[in-house]
């Protein structure tokens, strides 16, 4: 780390983050990925990560469970849409807090171990409430069908205010509807909010002493401090930014269903964190937006399209690249996923954050060794 | 931290920010009203129409999904008038004029439901949102399909199902903006009692093995109904995860559990694992209570006898077509498909493929895209040609009512596609019931 560390620069870079976040609908278009789905599941999962990084990032503990923080809030969510209120304020405070208590639990029993044993009580837990939202407890998850609003759902909180319509009501944050680009600018600003959040925490002691717990935990130990209540609270913490997610997964798309809570979805944002760069603050975030940008518009790209992108080809030529490029998207995007996550782990182990990083040495570099010429009289300049 | 007093402060980096964004959020509501539509995705004067195509790429159900996939994109080719027109030549009555819908092309886009709720929504989402479709549809999965049919009523958008079976589609989670021309459990379950009785008697004592979603649990429930109405008694029960894999611990208990029939209520891949354990197991050859041990698989279709092979001979089930049937639609259909893709077509590629026509027709007949008129027009619409006989589009649930199909694995297959014989084509009449049964609720029209 050789670029000190300000207050200063903090600031510029939250700055810098906010209007890079609020400004996706613009800059996004060129890609394809200006369209408030896309969008407000990169600011979702963006949550999600951030989230996942104070754990992982700061603490070094490897949770592989995280989804089912992530479902908690999602179910918790939809609940409160169906028993209190279309207002997504009481939705997303209660997703929170019934995550943070979740993540209390499953934290509490969990954190007695470290390492590869955590990592498989965790996993172990998030399937068992998979298997439990997946049969179960299908009357109050709805199974794999997924919990759906109904209009005959009680919604007592509204009831009293405002008359029902001939339709199930949509979700709104007082009166403005949480679905398209409103949508996406509430996710936004809870996810600029999280990531101001995320960086108070890393710079301040109570982060210093996660940092510690990660370079070494025995020595922190050997000095007489509990490390766990420590650990704990990231635990939970984290928990809490993935009910967030969930919760927002819900109101932007009242639907919550037992996959989100499945061990891939765990894995997808372990994936979304190294890619993007394990510690990082922005790492993470951008890990999200590639792995959710794959997904969504790789896997679209069919034959006529590709045809369309290559018709520059003669036609023989044409067959053959589209046949192999075929392979890596539509139904095969996982694979050049795949690929893409091989070559970071192994070229870059830091993630993406890692490689701007080299790039602007690369550059500064170069720069230094211009103005060292510079001083050097030449008389070809 | 001698920096704290220069630069910018977190105030007003903080007051910056929310200026920012009131200011970039601004532009975005005003241009909503500036393009207001009178209804979402409004072609206008553009020269083309968009369809989206949501099916399982990947996953228990992705054969079906790219069977129907090619399904739909024959559906396209005829609509605009290329190829040989296929079923537009035998459909009555029949609007399109075979120059697209309303005289614009159509064009289509596709996407991966993954048979996951979740991720058919966002693939649906991206569909409505970026790529402007008009109407879009698929299929193979119950829980998804209701899934995709609540959004569709939230945007305002069509949603044509493709295969799906459960009694929910259409019954308690029926919507005004989504349609349903396959048959459902209720239907296979009416059509296959009378079958059963007089195949293997009024007493018997059946096992379930159940998919563990809406379909499944439908299903079973429909089946039980009907056996029980027989005087068969119900053994177990059992409920399976979806995409499993490995039945055998399933498999196991059927064995000391008394039954003499097991009932699979399992589909696509699951249903060929199932099955293929259960006459590994030697199910078949057993002797219960003096009679023969049977399997029953009530929603069967040709693409998972062929995945299931040898142990399909003989095995009852119901579809909702089969490529066999000799009317003029069917024969249409099954050579326009047969040109293009060199083999037949399954039941699934028949659903999506009548849907895509259904809709574009129901346009024309309305003469407008306006989601409502055009609900309006398949409301009780009334065809014939499509291969399964008079059709009725119920208007009360979105339901099509239609002669439905009892077939048995064939005993001697003249080729690797003659896999399903069938038993008996049991009238229209016979599977209808009253719309209310179910519960449920349309909706509106407007949304």
């Amino acid at each position: 780390m050789t670029n000190k560390i300000t207050l200063r620069s903090d600031n510029m870079m939250m700055g810098l983050f906010a209007l890079a976040i609020l400004t996706m609908p613009i800059w996004l278009m060129p890609i394809g990925a200006s369209y408030p789905d896309l969008m407000q599941k990169f600011a979702i999962f963006g949550i999600f990560a951030i989230g996942f990084n104070i754990l992982f990032g700061l603490t070094g503990y490897l949770s592989f469970g995280h989804a089912a923080f992530l479902g908690v809030g999602s179910y918790t969510a939809v609940w409160s849409f169906k028993l209190l209120s279309m207002n997504v304020v009481p939705a997303v405070i209660f997703a929170v807090i019934v995550a943070g208590a979740f993540s209390f639990l499953i934290g509490f029993i969990s954190l007695r171990r470290s390492g590869i044993y955590f990592s498989i009580l965790t996993l172990a837990f998030a399937q068992m409430s998979y298997n439990l939202a997946y049969s179960v407890l299908t009357p109050i998850t709805n199974g794999e069908t997924g919990l759906q609003l109904a209009k005959s759902d009680p919604r007592v909180i509204d009831g009293l205010f405002v008359e029902a319509g001939a339709g199930i009501p949509s979700t709104n944050f007082f009166g403005i509807p949480m679905s398209g680009y409103s949508g996406f600018y509430f996710c936004a600003v809870l996810l600029i909010i999280g990531f101001y959040i995320s960086l108070r925490i890393t710079r301040s002691p109570f982060g210093m002493m996660l940092k510690a717990i990660k370079s070494n935990q025995n020595r922190m130990s050997y000095t007489g401090l509990n490390t766990r209540p420590y650990a704990l609270t990231a635990f939970v913490i984290s928990g809490m930014y993935a009910g967030l997610a969930g919760s927002l997964l819900a109101v932007t798309d009242p639907l919550a269903g037992a996959e989100r809570m499945q061990w891939t979805a765990s894995g997808e944002v372990v994936l979304m964190t190294i890619l993007g760069g394990v510690g990082t603050l922005l790492g993470p975030m951008l890990g999200a937006v590639i792995i959710k940008y794959f997904e969504n518009i790789f896997s679209a790209f069919n034959e006529t399209l590709l045809n369309n992108i290559f018709s520059f080809l003669p036609e023989g030529l044409q067959e053959v690249v589209v046949s192999v490029v075929g392979l890596f998207v539509g139904e095969g995007w996982h694979l050049t996923l795949g690929i893409l996550f091989m070559i970071i782990v192994i070229y870059l182990p830091g993630g993406l954050v890692e490689g701007a990083q080299r790039i602007r040495d690369f550059v500064g570099r170069k720069r230094q060794k211009k103005t060292s010429e510079a001083h050097q009289p030449q008389i070809a300049e | 931290m001698d920096e704290i007093k220069r630069g910018v402060s977190r105030r007003g980096v903080l007051k910056g920010g929310t200026a920012l964004a009131a200011g970039l959020a601004a532009p975005t509501f005003f241009m909503r009203n500036v393009f207001a539509q009178d209804f979402r995705n409004n072609p206008g004067d553009g020269g083309t129409v968009t369809f989206g195509f949501n099916v399982p790429q990947t996953g228990a159900y992705a054969d079906e999904g790219a069977d129907e996939l090619r399904a739909y994109q024959l559906a396209v080719k005829h609509i605009n008038g290329e190829g040989d027109g296929g079923l537009l030549n035998t459909m009555q009555p029949l609007a399109l004029k075979g120059d697209g819908v309303l005289g614009k092309k159509v064009v289509y886009v596709t996407g991966d439901t993954q048979t996951k709720s979740d991720a058919a929504r966002a693939s649906a989402k991206r569909m409505i949102e970026k790529d402007g479709v008009i109407m879009y549809s698929g299929g193979s999965s119950s829980g998804v399909a209701i899934a995709q049919q609540s959004l569709a009523q939230e945007m305002g958008v069509v949603f044509m199902n493709g295969l799906t079976h459960s009694n929910d589609t259409t019954g308690k989670d029926k919507r005004r903006y989504g349609f349903r021309h396959f048959f459902n459990a209720y239907m296979s379950g009416a059509a296959l009692g009378p079958v059963l009785e007089a195949e293997m008697g009024k007493e018997r004592r059946a096992y379930h093995l159940t998919a563990d979603y809406t379909w499944g649990w439908t299903q079973e429930e429909s089946i039980k109904n009907t056996t029980e109405g027989l005087g068969w008694q119900t053994a177990n029960a059992v409920k399976t995860p979806l995409g499993a894999g490995d039945f055998s611990q399933y498999i196991t208990p059927v064995l000391n559990s008394g039954a003499d029939v097991l009932i699979l209520n399992h589909y696509g891949k699951d249903m060929i694992n199932s099955l293929t354990q259960a006459v590994q197991f030697g199910l078949r050859d057993k002797q219960v209570n003096g009679k023969d041990f049977q399997i029953v698989v009530p929603l069967y279709s040709r693409l998972m006898a062929q995945g299931a092979g040898e142990n399909i001979k003989g095995i009852f089930g119901t579809t909702n077509w089969n490529w066999s049937l000799q009317d003029a639609g069917s024969q249409a259909f099954v050579k326009s498909f047969g040109q293009e893709y060199g083999f037949p077509p399954s039941q699934a590629a028949h659903t999506c493929y009548v849907q895509t026509l259904l809709y574009a027709n129901a346009c024309q007949m309305a003469g407008t895209f306006y989601p409502p008129e055009v609900i309006k027009a398949l409301e009780g619409f009334e065809f014939d040609g499509m291969g399964n006989g008079k059709t009725l589009y119920r208007a009360e649930d979105h339901q099509c009512f239609k002669d439905v199909l009892v077939v048995k694995g064939n005993e001697n297959p003249t080729s690797q596609f003659d896999l399903l014989e069938v038993v008996q084509e049991v009238p229209r009449s016979q599977v209808e019931y009253d719309a209310g049964i179910f519960g449920g609720e349309l909706g509106p029209y407007e949304v």
